[in-house]
């Protein structure tokens, strides 16, 4: 056990650090063009963009442990994203690179990594979510193409997105329902795409409804084998972060909390005074700083060559955890100024903790509900029956 | 970075389970419970053969030299098979010796708990439930002659009843010291208690008129450079409180395994019970607390020889957790096994006593939290 960092690592955090301190101006001070015109170019320079993939495609060969120490600094510094398309980075780029022909990486990558084309994920359905190998959206091959009817649900920015990566069902056999599906790559303006918005409780619309009406996608944009989708989902879903970057943001948050917590009055008294609240916060604090542990963990095993471990779903958890905590307890502090909204004048922080209190679900739901984290855990880990 | 045990750390947990695993099953951890002294001599001197008493004591004081990391390790599997032994209050009285006292003082001491010749202990608790420093008033006195004179009682201590060697915390005109007082001194008396948990023995000590020489008053009247008798009380507390949650993690891990066991091979309604989600989440969530809490755990006891200053954050960040940790498990794992599960003869009885005497010991959640508030600017 060590946990210090070896002399190249040390140099790399340095560089990282020196690059943020000349290139990143304070949050107020950036504008509006510095995202685009400014720092993605930048970062790009750098490989920044895309750090974990291969360098043969366009990125730049981070070692793991480099991308822990480059997603640590950035949160830290609070630096704009690494790129436009946070789909296309995470999920389509890993995909594309471990499934897609050559052809097909050369076609899609660049625009990812300059941040030209967004993308963005197509596998919840309206009757399925949890279970997702229960999709129905059907796609039919028809000589040198698919034609695809159905619909998803919860696609996340669809409306921003120029492109989506679809998982379609292309056979049915009831004894293997995984072997039926097949992933497709399709142009957000294809013919017979249509995009209808949800309004989420807090009021904003991050997800959408996309409905297929005889879209015609050329074999060319099936990405894997025709019944491979599972494996390429599988491969994309287990790319997920360890949670060590997260710890930053989150201890950021609590530190915002703290000075709510300083500045608020309990029952006429501080409520710093207030037992309930300080443990509370440490409470927290402890959880956060366990996930960071945890992440480490994870790591290492990474290192070892070990694939993703348990510790993702045990941060997962936790992350879901904090944030409803979090949002409560930000409500709870302002009393009754808990129910108004951002504009009036007993609401601290922008209305912060109101945001919070009613985005939470966006967070906590997407990517796997706690129950089927609980479920993999479970069943995965401790190795109990499946459902 | 790296998050991981070495080949020695790997090899020592395994030959300590196979170890425990054979000498010192639950019908073993009984049956010593049960007798009147709740005592295995034989038990004990087998371990001081290994050398488990003075796995963290100096290569030159007659130990093994390892590191606090080391003895966490170890711990872990002294939990988990409930081993009935005063290794804890010997390892943490022998740190207490280490950090206080002179090296002479380390030279006359340390080698006889290394051996395991002598059994020690740390009496610190005046009060049933503070620990902390400014709560010690037990009087020590320097008299003309140089000697000093114990008068006052500690009213828990760990394993009083068979400890030999007392390490006292002590009021003195410059603060809180350290004494180590052996067990045969004209004017201690030892009462032993009936315990819940029977793997652990607890009994007040009280020091009437209880005279020692100066050299067994720890260190210098003035603490080292830049340091201070408080400090180092500090740390002792610090580093007893993750060896007990080395204890508590490997207790708890064996618990929700026996839980998670049952859960698999019990039928109810034509399948495993764990096949429900009202019995596989729980355990999901118990498997969450537990390996957070193990995180927590190893880099705090990582800190303690790597990077002191951490150290107290981390070890209240440890207890506080561990301590939801075994008493969720300890009740659930009760609730898991059914009617069984609260029988004499079903061993999670004996996990959920252990939890509830882990939980005071030096600190409930609460306690530390309130700590980890207060070290967190609030």
């Amino acid at each position: 056990m060590d946990f210090n960092l070896s002399p190249e690592e040390e140099a790399f955090r340095e560089e990282v650090r020196d690059f943020l301190a000349e290139n990143l101006p304070p949050k107020h001070e950036r504008g509006t063009d510095f995202l685009q015109k400014v720092w993605l170019p930048k970062v790009r320079e750098k490989r920044w963009v895309g750090f974990s993939w291969p360098r043969e495609v366009g990125g730049g060969g981070g070692s793991v442990m480099q991308q822990a120490i480059l997603k640590e600094e950035m949160t830290r510094a609070q630096a704009p994203p690494l790129g436009t398309s946070w789909m296309g980075l995470q999920w389509v780029g890993p995909g594309l690179i471990a499934y897609g022909t050559e052809e097909q990486q050369q076609r899609f990558l660049p625009g990812i990594l300059d941040s030209e084309v967004v993308w963005c994920t197509g596998y919840s359905e309206p009757h399925c979510g949890s279970d997702l190998a229960a999709i129905q959206c059907k796609a039919v091959r028809e000589g040198d193409s698919y034609t695809v009817n159905g619909q998803k649900i919860w696609t996340t920015l669809a409306m921003a997105s120029d492109w989506i990566i679809l998982l379609v069902r292309t056979s049915t056999d009831p004894d293997d329902k995984h072997a039926g599906i097949t992933c497709l790559l399709v142009p957000m303006d294809a013919e017979g795409v249509t995009v209808r918005p949800i309004k989420s409780m807090s009021g904003v619309s991050i997800f959408a409804e996309v409905f297929f009406d005889d879209v015609r996608v050329p074999i060319a944009d099936r990405l894997g084998r025709q019944g491979e989708g599972w494996q390429v989902t599988v491969m994309a879903l287990a790319n997920e972060r360890s949670g060590i970057s997260e710890v930053e943001g989150l201890l950021r948050s609590l530190d915002r909390l703290k000075a709510l917590a300083k500045s608020s009055v309990r029952g006429g008294r501080p409520a710093l005074e207030d037992p309930d609240t300080r443990r509370k916060l440490a409470r927290m604090e402890t959880t956060i700083e366990s996930m960071r542990f945890n992440g480490l963990r994870a790591l290492t095993r990474q290192l070892q060559g070990e694939g993703p471990s348990s510790e993702t779903s045990i941060n997962k958890l936790h992350r879901t955890t904090l944030e409803v905590e979090m949002g409560e307890l930000g409500l709870l502090l302002q009393g009754n100024a808990g129910g108004l909204m951002r504009g009036a004048e007993p609401v601290p922080d922008g209305g912060r903790w109101q945001r919070m209190a009613l985005s939470w679900p966006e967070l906590v739901i997407g990517g796997g509900t706690p129950n089927i984290q609980k479920n993999i855990i479970a069943e995965r880990i401790l190795a109990l029956p499946k459902d | 970075m790296n998050f991981g045990f070495t080949e020695e750390q790997d090899l020592l947990r395994s030959e300590a389970r196979k170890f425990l695993a054979e000498r010192c099953p639950t019908s073993e951890v009984r049956r010593i419970g049960e007798e009147q002294t709740g005592f295995c001599s034989k038990l004990w001197s087998e371990i001081a053969e290994l050398g488990w008493p003075g796995l963290a004591i100096a290569e030159d004081q007659g130990g093994a030299g390892l590191a606090w990391l080391d003895l966490v390790v170890l711990l872990e599997e002294a939990g988990r098979y409930l081993l009935p032994l005063p290794l804890l209050s010997t390892s943490v009285a022998a740190r207490a010796i280490r950090e206080a006292g002179t090296e002479r003082q380390k030279a006359s001491w340390l080698p006889r708990l290394a051996t395991g010749a002598q059994i020690g202990t740390l009496a610190l608790y005046e009060q049933i439930d503070a620990a902390e420093a400014e709560h010690t008033k037990l009087q020590a006195c320097r008299k003309p002659s140089g000697a000093w004179r114990l008068d006052g009682e500690k009213v828990l201590v760990p394993d009083a009843p068979q400890a030999t060697l007392f390490v006292v915390a002590v009021r003195t005109t410059e603060g809180v010291r350290f004494a180590v007082v052996p067990a045969d001194s004209p004017g201690i008396e030892v009462e032993a208690f009936p315990t819940m948990d029977l793997t652990k023995p607890m009994g007040a000590v009280r020091f009437s008129n209880v005279e020692i020489q100066d050299d067994m008053m720890l260190g210098g009247s003035v603490a080292p450079e830049g340091d201070s008798h408080t400090a180092v009380y500090e740390r002792v507390v610090a580093r007893a409180t993750a060896a007990l949650c080395a204890e508590m993690s490997g207790a708890a891990e064996a618990n929700l395994q026996l839980a998670v066991d049952y859960a698999k091979e019990r039928i109810q309604f034509g399948a495993p019970i764990g096949r429900y989600q009202g019995v596989k989440h729980p355990l999901a969530e118990m498997y969450q607390a537990l390996e957070s809490f193990k995180s927590l755990l190893y880099y705090a006891a990582w800190t303690l020889d790597e990077r002191p200053e951490e150290a107290l954050r981390y070890v209240s960040m440890a207890k506080a957790l561990g301590n939801e940790c075994v008493i969720r498990i300890g009740i659930d794992a009760i609730q898991i096994h059914g009617a069984v599960g609260y029988t004499w003869e079903h061993d999670p009885q004996l996990y959920l006593k252990r939890s509830k005497w882990s939980r005071a010991m030096y600190g409930d959640a609460n306690h530390h939290y309130d700590q980890i508030a207060s070290m967190g600017g609030l």
